[in-house]
């Protein structure tokens, strides 16, 4: 609670316990008047001072107006009956009060609630100094420093760990709970927790321009893209208001009038005029202003918590309607980085087939080279590899402890004249032949992720219509990927250009109400990212090109994220669309019902304060998304 | 220029009326109200200076809205 709220309060209870006081005092006339003014005085004045100020700048309907003409004239009315029952008037603008404190207090709770889940910005950043430690702030920390990073701190920035070892909890970026290992060498990210060890981390960018600065910065500005929704609101606020203004304005004048003029009967203005007020009570719109952005904050809160970064409320209000997901294979779908898959051999044994090519291999760094070294996973003596020739583009000759060895593909085999075996496997093939005998063959692959296959199930059991996949590899590659991912359409030997025009054909096959999602790693996409409904980048942390083109940014590269976020999304909006049919339909019903006569002051007051709780809790909602 | 301020108001209503309010002062070109945040986003434009932009927007912000705070 802030000073405010405490203000708040004490003016509620003391106006309520007056008022208790009050009905068991039994005066009348003037003297009842003028005690039961205390009270509303206490808890009105500074809505009528308000309302009051609002008139002279010419801002007339607001809320403060229309209550201020409702108690006042529920007071008029209450001494022109002479029925001395000013309770009513009293109770409205109390029970106006304590909504409107609530709203402030839930408000603020939540803005901290959300806050808090992405309080991830480090405060200092330590550097040592003569063998002290000195807390410094993480903006005035020069590119090329070396930071010290004990256990339990934070990452302020990123860099490259010169000393120590240690495990990260990376939970706050990617929501992935499983801590990372990081040794001397490795690249390290700012916003990881440090848990275990002390690190020494040479700093390759500015604080403004770490990781944690830019998730920040782009989470901070999220709720300021405005969402359809929202638009839709705020519009809707603004005619909203003078509308029922006149509404209640006409309700006070015109039935009296007829019923005096056509009908002949009495006026009974009393009535009337009680009926136009409850009816300016009732038409209160903050519960809508108020719980849809909110919503919307919630949902990108909750969101961001999970890695799931949105930058805008308007781009989860599209992913909730993605019907079509495009996918890039390489990086999204599969890992990217080359394996050796199978190793078929003749009668050397495979231990020795895979050594043989390790060595041979062991000058190049091509990423093939370095994947039959790593499937070899011991340290290679080079002393024993003479008279490597690499021959470009087809494989490598060299001798190997005095043998002849020759690594490559069926250009090689051709090219020494060595019969060779076809594979029935999909991916590069690396002949062996040692000593001029064929001696079989290595099969290197990119690999399909771990959870590719259920990340693409997921999505269909989202609603997800269709999976497109897109890619630059060959088409028996593409298609052995598709086919083990259960993914629909394949398009291969793409090039980044024709990827956009392929995702251009695909906008223009689908429904206009239905949206296209783009995956892609964000490192050769910028354009299609840019050109889809929608652009998810995956396993941003680190990539900057990935965070600028995307409009949603998964932290980590796990594919089962999308459905996540479309789950989220999903949630978000349809909460959204509750709180807007809720409020709006109570609205209407209890303005109806006050039209007729049959809502009294009471009830008014429940459709406006309570529907801005009920609409404000709901809102929360959308801040839980751990278990979707 | 673009720059954001803190600000202070109470409810999601009197916000939006202060990013209209902003909007409309001459110099601005446009503004953004962040209700969540508490955080106004202005753009001014060209050779205008902020200092005195941002006082006008202060003063019409709280024409609209009596209640408000922009710390400057």
């Amino acid at each position: 609670m802030n000073k405010k709220q405490k203000k708040m309060l004490i003016r509620i209870v003391i106006a309520a316990v007056l008022l208790i006081v009050l009905s068991f005092v039994p005066v009348g006339g003037w003297i009842r008047f003028l005690c039961y003014m205390a009270p509303y005085l206490i808890i009105g004045y500074d809505i009528l001072l308000k309302a009051f100020k609002g008139i002279k700048n010419r801002q007339v309907f607001d809320e403060c107006f229309l209550m201020a003409v409702a108690t006042v004239g529920a007071i008029a009315l209450a001494l022109y009956e002479q029925n001395g029952d000013y309770t009513e008037a009293i109770a409205v603008m109390l029970f106006y009060q304590v909504g409107e404190w609530f709203q402030s207090y839930a408000v603020g709770k939540s803005r901290r609630n959300i806050s808090e889940l992405m309080d991830i910005r480090p405060d200092y950043a330590n550097i040592e100094q003569d063998g002290k430690l000195e807390q410094v702030d993480p903006d005035e920390v020069e590119i090329g420093s070396v930071i010290v990073v004990q256990p339990g701190e934070k990452v302020p920035i990123d860099g490259v760990i010169v000393e120590g070892a240690s495990t990260l909890n990376t939970s706050a970026l990617t929501g992935e709970s499983l801590p990372r290992d990081a040794a001397e060498g490795d690249e390290i990210i700012s916003g990881c927790i440090n848990m275990t060890g002390l690190l020494k981390i040479r700093t390759t960018k500015e604080f403004g321009e770490s990781t944690v600065s830019k998730i920040l910065d782009l989470v901070e500005n999220a709720s300021s893209r405005k969402s359809k929704s929202e638009d839709f609101i705020s519009r809707f606020a603004r005619v909203y208001t003078p509308a029922v203004c006149y509404a209640a304005l006409a309700l006070a004048i015109l039935p009296p009038v007829v019923r005096m003029l056509v009908l002949g009967s009495s006026p009974e203005w009393g009535n009337w005029i009680y009926r136009a007020l409850t009816f300016l009570v009732i038409s209160c719109p903050c519960a809508l202003v108020i719980s849809i952005p909110l919503s919307f904050f919630a949902g990108i809160g909750g969101a961001s918590n999970a890695g799931v970064l949105v930058k805008g409320s308007n781009y989860l209000e599209t992913l909730s309607k993605t019907k079509v997901v495009v996918f890039d294979k390489t990086g999204t779908l599969t890992q990217g980085v080359f394996e050796v898959n199978a190793v078929h051999h003749n009668q050397m044994n495979e231990e020795k087939l895979l050594e043989y090519a390790a060595l041979a291999e062991s000058a190049s760094s091509h990423p093939i080279s370095k994947s039959i070294q790593r499937a070899y996973g011991k340290e290679i003596d080079r002393s024993r590899v003479t008279n490597i020739r690499e021959l470009s583009g087809n494989g490598v000759m060299a001798c190997v402890d005095g043998v002849e060895v020759a690594a490559g593909n069926d250009k090689l085999m051709e090219h020494l004249g060595v019969p060779y075996i076809g594979c029935h496997m999909v991916g590069t093939i690396i002949h062996m032949a040692v000593n001029g005998e064929y001696e079989g063959h290595i099969v290197i692959s990119d690999v399909v992720k771990p959870h590719a296959k259920e990340a693409v199930r997921m999505l269909k059991k989202a609603g997800i219509k269709k999976t497109v996949m897109l890619t630059g590899d060959s088409g028996k590659v593409a298609d052995q990927v598709a086919a083990e991912l259960g993914i629909d359409q394949v398009y291969s030997e793409l090039l980044p250009a024709d990827k956009v025009e392929k995702v251009e054909e695909l906008i223009k096959t689908k429904p206009e109400k239905e949206a296209l999602a783009f995956v892609g790693d964000g490192i050769n996409d910028a354009p299609v990212l840019r050109r889809a409904d929608i652009g998810i980048a995956m396993g941003a942390m680190g990539s900057d090109a990935a965070i600028e083109a995307a409009d949603v940014v998964l932290m980590d590269d796990d594919p089962l994220k999308i459905s996540k976020a479309i789950r989220i999304s999903r949630k978000c909006l349809g909460i959204v669309y509750q709180n807007i049919v809720f409020a709006i339909g109570i609205k209407l019903i209890c303005l109806l019902l006050g039209a007729v006569g049959i809502a009294n002051m009471w009830l008014a007051i429940f459709a406006d304060v309570g529907v801005m709780i009920l609409a404000v809790l709901n809102a929360i909602r959308a801040l839980f998304v751990k278990n979707l | 220029m673009k720059k954001s301020y803190k600000i202070d108001v109470d409810c999601a209503n009197c916000a939006n009326k202060m990013e209209n309010a902003a909007k409309h002062t001459p110099g601005v070109k446009d503004a953004v109200v962040n209700f969540m945040l508490l955080k106004m986003h202005v753009e001014f434009e060209e050779g205008q200076n902020p200092k005195e932009v941002m006082e006008a927007v202060r003063k019409n912000c709280k024409k609209v809205e009596d209640d408000c705070e922009i710390f400057l």
